[in-house]
């Protein structure tokens, strides 16, 4: 069986930024693996341990600085890596689910993977979609939000976790993309061993005429036209000074409203 | 032109999110011109469908089929209400469910889609507010695609009140049964344990901040001298620090005691989602603009490494 693993580099904001254009400003902008993809890695390279998985293959969208982020991954054990990227790709604006799924999708129809997992959303645009839009245009069947997995066959056996403490538990015929949600595992740190040994793993860079696509595959009909810090809604009485004395201001409020009575 | 609106439900209730779906796509309908039309599917349709006689809503179509959600159904039914009904909308929850259907729909209908909007408008096309970057800003999405299919995020639209007279018209779907590729084998209360943290009077609540497990104790010696229970944020119990009974949050527990104090919390939506309600909120956090801070009624700036001993020394 092979797993196919999406994952992608994303920026994480410092608390102190600045917006450029339409963007946060990179200066003020740290790259690392998308967390939820750190999980469906793990996942995916556990089901290798246990003997389902023969290969984890990951796929990215992303420039060549990219590749780094990606190492991460050939660390943890997958096999191997596909990067698509172009000009055209890098040119095309907004990169929306749709466009996304379709360069996925052209990644699937040449690694025919029995099993894609994705994170449940990247923690850049959020969108949270990519997965179940990429199941539908392979003709796979999904599941999303899964935080337990076990396959049985050609089922896979799922819990989705739902809202207020309830977890679903549902089978998913295969092939299936999973969208994996975090606490499904314990993502491991990468060996050094792992480390080098992912230095000379491949990261097969791949452009649209590769995928068989055009530029039509990345034109998206959403525009993003404004990008802003929200306005601070904060009305909250901060206590200044040092550790000890905004701790004493606090501790009086506390107080008065009975925390810590005997 | 028309906007669909999807309602949600679980286990024979529906949930919070479908009326503020009437809400939302009445407001789109106005900004349109049109009406707004309602879909119950699965479950007890009938019962959801008087629930939904909303105010605002026009038609409501009830598709009577099995007794829970499946993307596979709802996919379907959506894809032949479309057809019907040529809505310029498609507006679902950006729920976990409708995170399951909604990206598959829009992709078959070649609609581009929206997810987790806080805001909606139609103007010479949709305009949808969405936040990025964990929060920590908020972009505008525009559009001049004639047919959208959008999610929104609950909590942000009011829900509908006012009982209306919509049209209920029930709708005999033949579900394609080759095309129902999962099945749901049953439903798991995982949040049990020996501790409610939902009893709670006061609330010492542990988040990423804290940065390794053997700093927890540091927070727990902290709830031990209020007279508090601990309980965390999502990540905490990610790592298996603290157990899933602890967790505050949208996948967590509710809560709403009398204080609750977030202790390097940034206040993501889906942990504010869970503790919003509570009476007094405190936040102590080293980044001055944490979403935390837009819902705290107290707070200190400050390292919760400094802060915190020097609030177990007053309440010691």
């Amino acid at each position: 069986m092979k797993v196919l693993v999406t994952v992608k580099e994303v920026g994480e904001a410092a608390d102190d930024f600045e917006i450029d254009g339409l963007d946060i400003a990179a200066e003020y902008l740290e790259y690392d693996l998308n967390e939820w993809d750190e999980y469906a890695v793990e996942a995916a390279v556990q089901l290798v341990e246990a003997g389902h998985a023969d290969e984890v293959v990951s796929v990215t969208i992303g420039p060549e600085r990219t590749e780094e982020t990606i190492r991460m991954a050939l660390a943890k054990g997958v096999d191997r890596a596909v990067r698509v990227w172009d000009d055209a790709i890098a040119g095309a604006g907004l990169l929306d689910v749709e466009a996304k799924a379709r360069l996925l999708e052209a990644v699937v129809a040449e690694e025919e993977p029995d099993l894609v997992l994705t994170g449940v959303q990247a923690n850049d645009d959020g969108f949270g979609a990519t997965g179940v839009a990429l199941a539908e245009r392979v003709g796979y069947e999904w599941a999303a939000v899964v935080n337990d997995l076990e396959l049985d066959g050609e089922v896979a056996k799922v819990h989705r976790e739902l809202e207020g403490g309830v977890e679903e538990h549902a089978e998913v015929d295969l092939p299936a993309v999973l969208t994996i949600q975090t606490g499904i595992n314990e993502p491991r740190y990468a060996s050094l061993r792992g480390i080098r040994s992912a230095q000379s793993k491949e990261i097969a860079p791949k452009g649209l005429g590769e995928l068989g696509l055009d530029a039509g595959a990345v034109e998206s009909p959403l525009t993003m036209t404004g990008m802003y810090e929200p306005e601070t809604e904060s009305d909250a009485t901060i206590f200044e000074g040092s550790a000890e004395e905004a701790g004493a201001e606090l501790a009086a409020v506390l107080r008065e409203k009975g925390v810590g009575a005997e | 032109m028309t906007v669909l609106a999807v309602a949600d439900h679980r286990r024979g209730q529906l949930r919070d999110v479908s009326y503020e779906l009437v809400t939302a796509g009445r407001e789109l309908a106005d900004d349109l011109g049109g009406d707004l039309h309602v879909a119950c599917v699965s479950g007890d349709v009938d019962g959801f469908a008087d629930d939904l006689s909303l105010d605002g809503v026009d038609t409501i179509h009830t598709v009577d089929h099995g007794e829970e959600f499946n993307h596979d159904v709802y996919l379907q039914v959506v894809e032949v209400l479309d057809a019907e009904l040529d809505p310029t909308v498609v507006l679902m929850p950006n729920s976990v469910n409708g995170l399951d259907y909604a990206p598959a729909v829009a992709s078959a209908l070649d609609r581009p889609l929206v997810t987790d909007a806080v805001e909606l408008a139609f103007e010479d096309g949709l305009v949808a507010t969405r936040e990025m970057y964990a929060s920590k800003v908020e972009t505008t999405i525009e559009t001049d695609a004639e047919r959208v299919a959008v999610t929104i995020r609950g909590g942000e639209w009011p829900p509908a009140e006012d009982h209306g007279d919509p049209a209920v018209e029930p709708f005999d779907l033949a579900v394609d049964e080759s095309r129902v590729r999962s099945r749901v084998t049953g439903f798991e209360e995982v949040a049990g344990g020996d501790v409610d943290i939902g009893d709670a009077d006061v609330l010492v609540s542990v988040g990423r901040g804290i940065e390794e497990e053997e700093n927890i104790e540091l927070v727990a010696e902290l709830a031990d001298a209020m007279g508090a229970t601990l309980s965390a944020s999502r990540p905490i119990v990610d790592n298996g620090w603290l157990p899933k009974n602890r967790q505050v949050g949208q996948s967590g527990k509710v809560v709403t005691p009398d204080v609750y104090i977030a202790v390097g919390i940034s206040g993501a939506v889906q942990h504010v989602a869970g503790m919003k309600g509570s009476d007094t909120i405190v936040a102590i956090n080293t980044d001055p603009n944490a979403p935390i801070f837009d819902i705290a009624d107290y707070g200190i700036v400050g390292d919760l490494f400094d802060v915190v001993p020097a609030l177990i020394e007053e309440f010691e």
